[in-house]
């Protein structure tokens, strides 16, 4: 007999995730399933990192209004699970004066959805904040933010397991069987049955939603490539600086984006596919967004890339449409016990918890949802070695030999880093696992020194045989074995 | 002097009068060299457990011809040389990172023995360099697992006797990939094709002779990687001709079935903490801008080996190394930022030049690479109007780096120092 959950949630995003975490305060069974071997692995890990203001969406629209309250609680969420977090402001610039009513657009949205600390600057103020930035105005809002993508999904999942969820890795949902009183869910010979679903499948939404017999749903998947900077360009610039959005292009515009790592991005384009899965780059794209960064900024013309990636938006407008695809949250029509999540797309990650709360709100007119005392919402997490003072590094390093290591150079990631990542609550052992976690392989060498070191450890304390690691999924095999 | 004597628990800061920072080739040929030339305390700091640097992966021969008129493995020639770094006395400190570097040469480092800080009274950078990635150079397509730096192929398969895949396609045509084109041949795999996307190789001659031809492998100039395709793990790579700007023709895609992908596309010298002190880098090198004496512009700081220029051969890193080492001695002794020189400047043909200033009344080594490959030409040094050095070549390769000797000293007066291709 397959083991039975409250409630099985599909997908381990950020969304799924904070679900996950959000249900787990209460004392329902909750099983998340995700198809890849780790969670952020989708449109979670790859897009801009920023923790939005919600003036880009119409007031009163469901993304407005919980983007609000998400970059409102940001902060304090990322101080309770042990996650970086900084406050930036962020422009959106004019480049010319035809530019500048757009702003006043942006200002009147923003205002009219109780966005704070919003202003129209003028050219000197912009250059006295952002000397480097070529704008004739621009909008600044002060309450925006960035953040690591990944490390915040990750806490969510790791606070979820802590509270007593169960998180089910290379889960990918194939079949959905209804009973009498709710699901079985296939995923090759694993089954699991569940009263709930909650669908936060991302890009695979509607077909999730489809395999729970409702139909109702379209995804439209809309590609954005980055380009990752090697960190002298974040002297350059201090907040996330955008163009002003020009109509119909399905995203915010190309823009520049300081990580919380210390690196920038630029991007993303906005290019509608057929594959919910190609996050693949391409030259015309790379080329493109090299050429509209300069224009933004042009001091960047003398750094280097590093790395590109691209992420995949689940739209529910298709290519060429003019109206606004808001968030959709709702009980199934069709199927009743299933709850989607569709077409959450920026400012989704900011608007994580509080989606998560209007899930609970509304699965709670359903069913009771007690409370559990025992729920412990921090989540704790050591200060990355690259982050301490001199002294601070002296001390910790004296304590413990395996903080006398230096695996990974560029991002100054230490043995005792590795070796934390590789013994993480979800069990993940790939070398995209222990990237995401420690920062190792993120730097200007991507990789070039310290992954053997990662591979070494991986042999000789973990005693996985080469031919066994895995660079992400169970396919992506790193080696054949040994050398004859 | 005693082996330990400068690193001990009750020393708080550590005070050698020359520290090197990288026991590779360069840093190891300093350290014997600064205590040939004098120096007392001489450390040495090196990363890695077992000095040598890159040479411990480079198990094929051809090292040391011109050093020792024999051929040696990688191994083995730097043997050589950590055998005399440690009969000289140097101290070297093993699994020790520099993570700082001050204009007042103070260094921080992490090793087995914790935090330590260091000051020395010079400082020799010796940190070698690192590959391009895909991403530098990039190449568009899917990040499945399966894509390989040269350098990381030949780390696994010869210091950790991993196979790294069954088909593997090379990009680039520098000598780490050329020498792994033939090593994965030797272990079973294949390699249909190398890439390269100017219209000669990046690698020496030799390379291309015993490493590609000897085992019927095309190299296919003026071509690069389009595409790289698999999700998961590399299965594909489009391949297209270049046009003489270096853009896809239209029409002449190529796909191989490929389940591994390496790049050598160029290496970068290592120059982090060099940056950390505001060490001035070339452009065109991405070393610092050393004068005749291998000083940077913060005095004190000298510089050599890769992590100066990408050297093709090791012979010459040592040379380099140990001259840097007489020098960074004199300075550590009588200190001085040295008199200014008059500028080296790159003529026609000609890509770059060492060093890059150069001081009335001296007679420095001049190591250079040219543009582009031509055959019989001379190569001419000029200064104040007079000619200092000339030689004539059979041929000159940008993958080959030429050395020139002056025959007679800068002279008072000249404004700068030229170096150029001119007809034999």
């Amino acid at each position: 007999m397959e083991k039975r959950f409250d409630v099985a949630i599909v997908g381990g995003g950020a969304v799924g995730c904070a679900i996950a975490r959000e249900l787990s305060r209460s004392a329902l069974s909750v099983a998340l399933l995700e198809k890849e071997n780790d969670v952020a692995r989708g449109t979670s890990g790859k897009n801009s990192a920023v923790v939005h203001a919600g003036f880009n969406n119409p007031p009163a629209s469901l993304a407005a209004r919980l983007c609000v309250e998400g970059c409102a609680g940001f902060a304090a969420a990322c101080r309770e699970l042990g996650v970086p977090y900084r406050r930036t402001g962020k422009l959106v610039t004019a480049l010319g004066a035809e530019d500048i009513p757009l702003l006043e657009r942006l200002l009147a949205q923003g205002r009219a959805s109780g966005v704070p600390d919003l202003a129209l600057w003028t050219r000197e103020q912009v250059r006295a904040r952002e000397p480097h930035i070529q704008a004739a105005a621009a909008l600044w809002s002060g309450s925006t933010g960035i953040t690591n993508p990944l490390l915040y999904t990750i806490a969510l999942a790791e606070n979820a397991l802590a509270n007593g969820a169960e998180i089910f890795l290379n889960f990918p949902v194939e079949a959905i069987l209804r009973t009498g009183d709710g699901f079985i869910l296939r995923s090759g010979r694993r089954a699991l049955r569940a009263d709930w679903i909650v669908n936060a499948a991302g890009l695979y939404a509607d077909r999730v939603a489809a395999l729970a017999g409702d139909d109702g749903y379209r995804i439209y998947p809309c590609r954005g490539e980055y380009l990752i900077l090697d960190k002298p360009a974040a002297a350059l610039l201090r907040a996330p600086v955008y163009p002003a959005p020009r109509p119909g292009v399905g995203g915010l515009g190309v823009h520049l984006t300081p990580t919380i790592d210390g690196n920038v991005l630029v991007g993303p384009s906005a290019e509608y596919i057929s594959s919910r899965s190609d996050t693949g780059t391409t030259a015309t794209v790379m080329a493109r967004l090299w050429q509209e960064a300069l224009l933004l900024l042009p001091a960047l013309a003398g750094c280097a890339v590093i790395a590109a990636y691209a992420g995949l938006r689940s739209k529910i407008v298709p290519a060429g449409a003019q109206n606004f695809g808001d968030f959709i949250v709702e009980h199934s029509r069709r199927t009743p016990g299933l709850l989607n999540l569709i077409g959450i797309e920026s400012p989704g990650l900011t608007a994580s918890l509080p989606l998560a709360r209007l899930v609970l709100r509304l699965l709670g007119e359903k069913i009771p949802l007690p409370r559990k005392a025992a729920f412990q919402p921090e989540r704790r997490s050591a200060v990355p070695f690259r982050a301490l003072e001199p002294e601070e590094r002296q001390a910790a390093a004296a304590g413990d030999p395996a903080l006398r290591e230096i695996v990974c150079r560029c991002e100054t990631v230490t043995r005792r880093e590795i070796l934390t990542a590789l013994d993480n609550p979800l069990g993940v052992r790939s070398l995209t696992g222990v990237r995401a976690r420690s920062r190792a392989m993120t730097g200007r060498c991507q990789g070039g020194y310290c992954q053997q070191r990662i591979v070494a450890i991986l042999r000789d304390e973990y005693g996985v045989r080469p031919e066994d690691m895995r660079w992400q999924g169970t396919e992506s095999w790193l080696f054949t074995g040994a050398v004859k | 002097m005693k082996k330990g004597a400068l690193v001990r628990p009750d020393v708080a800061i550590i005070r050698p009068d020359v520290a090197i920072i990288g026991a590779g080739p360069a840093g190891l040929a300093a350290a014997a060299g600064a205590r040939a030339a004098g120096a007392e305390r001489v450390l040495v700091l090196e990363r890695e457990e077992r000095p040598g640097g890159i040479l411990n992966q480079c198990i094929h021969d051809g090292f040391g011809l011109v050093r020792f008129g024999e051929t040696l493995t990688g191994p083995e020639y730097a043997g050589r040389f950590l055998r005399a770094a440690r009969e000289s006395g140097a101290e070297i400190l093993t699994r020790t990172m520099v993570l700082g570097l001050t204009p007042e040469r103070r260094l921080q480092a992490l090793g087995p023995r914790g935090y330590m800080t260091i000051e020395a009274g010079a400082v020799i950078l010796a940190t070698g360099c690192r590959e391009r990635t895909r991403g530098a150079v990039r190449i568009p397509g899917s990040r499945p697992a399966g894509i390989f730096t040269a350098g990381v192929a030949q780390y696994y398969l010869n210091r950790q006797n991993i196979m790294v895949g069954r088909r593997a396609l090379i990009l680039g045509s520098g000598d780490v990939g050329l020498i792994m084109a033939r090593r994965l041949t030797l272990e079973g795999g294949q390699v249909p094709v190398v890439v390269e996307k100017l219209p000669y190789p990046g690698g020496l001659a030799r390379n291309i002779a015993q490493c590609l031809d000897d085992y019927n492998i095309p190299l296919r100039l003026s071509h690069t990687v389009t595409r790289i395709e698999g999700e998961q793990r590399v299965e594909r790579a489009a391949v297209a001709r270049l046009d003489a700007e270096g853009r896809e023709i239209p029409g002449t895609e190529q796909v191989y079935d490929c389940d591994t992908i390496i790049l050598s596309v160029g290496l970068i010298p290592e120059n982090e903490l060099a940056l950390k002190a505001g060490v001035h880098l070339s452009s065109v090198t991405g070393g610092p801008l050393v004068d005749d004496a291998w000083q940077t512009n913060i005095p004190g700081i000298f510089a050599c080996g890769n992590s100066l220029h990408v050297h093709d051969l090791v012979d010459y890193a040592s040379a380099e190394a140990e001259n840097a080492a007489r020098a960074a001695v004199a300075f550590s002794r009588a200190g001085g930022a040295g008199e200014p020189g008059l500028p080296v400047r790159p003529g026609a043909g000609v890509r770059y030049v060492l060093p890059f200033s150069v001081r009335v009344g001296t007679r420095p080594l001049l190591s250079l690479r040219v543009s582009e490959p031509t055959g019989r030409r001379r190569l001419v040094a000029r200064a104040g109007g007079r000619t200092l050095a000339e030689r004539v070549f059979p041929r000159l390769a940008p993958a080959e780096m030429v050395r020139l000797e002056l025959r007679e000293a800068v002279p008072p007066g000249a404004k700068a120092l030229e170096v150029l291709v001119t007809d034999a």
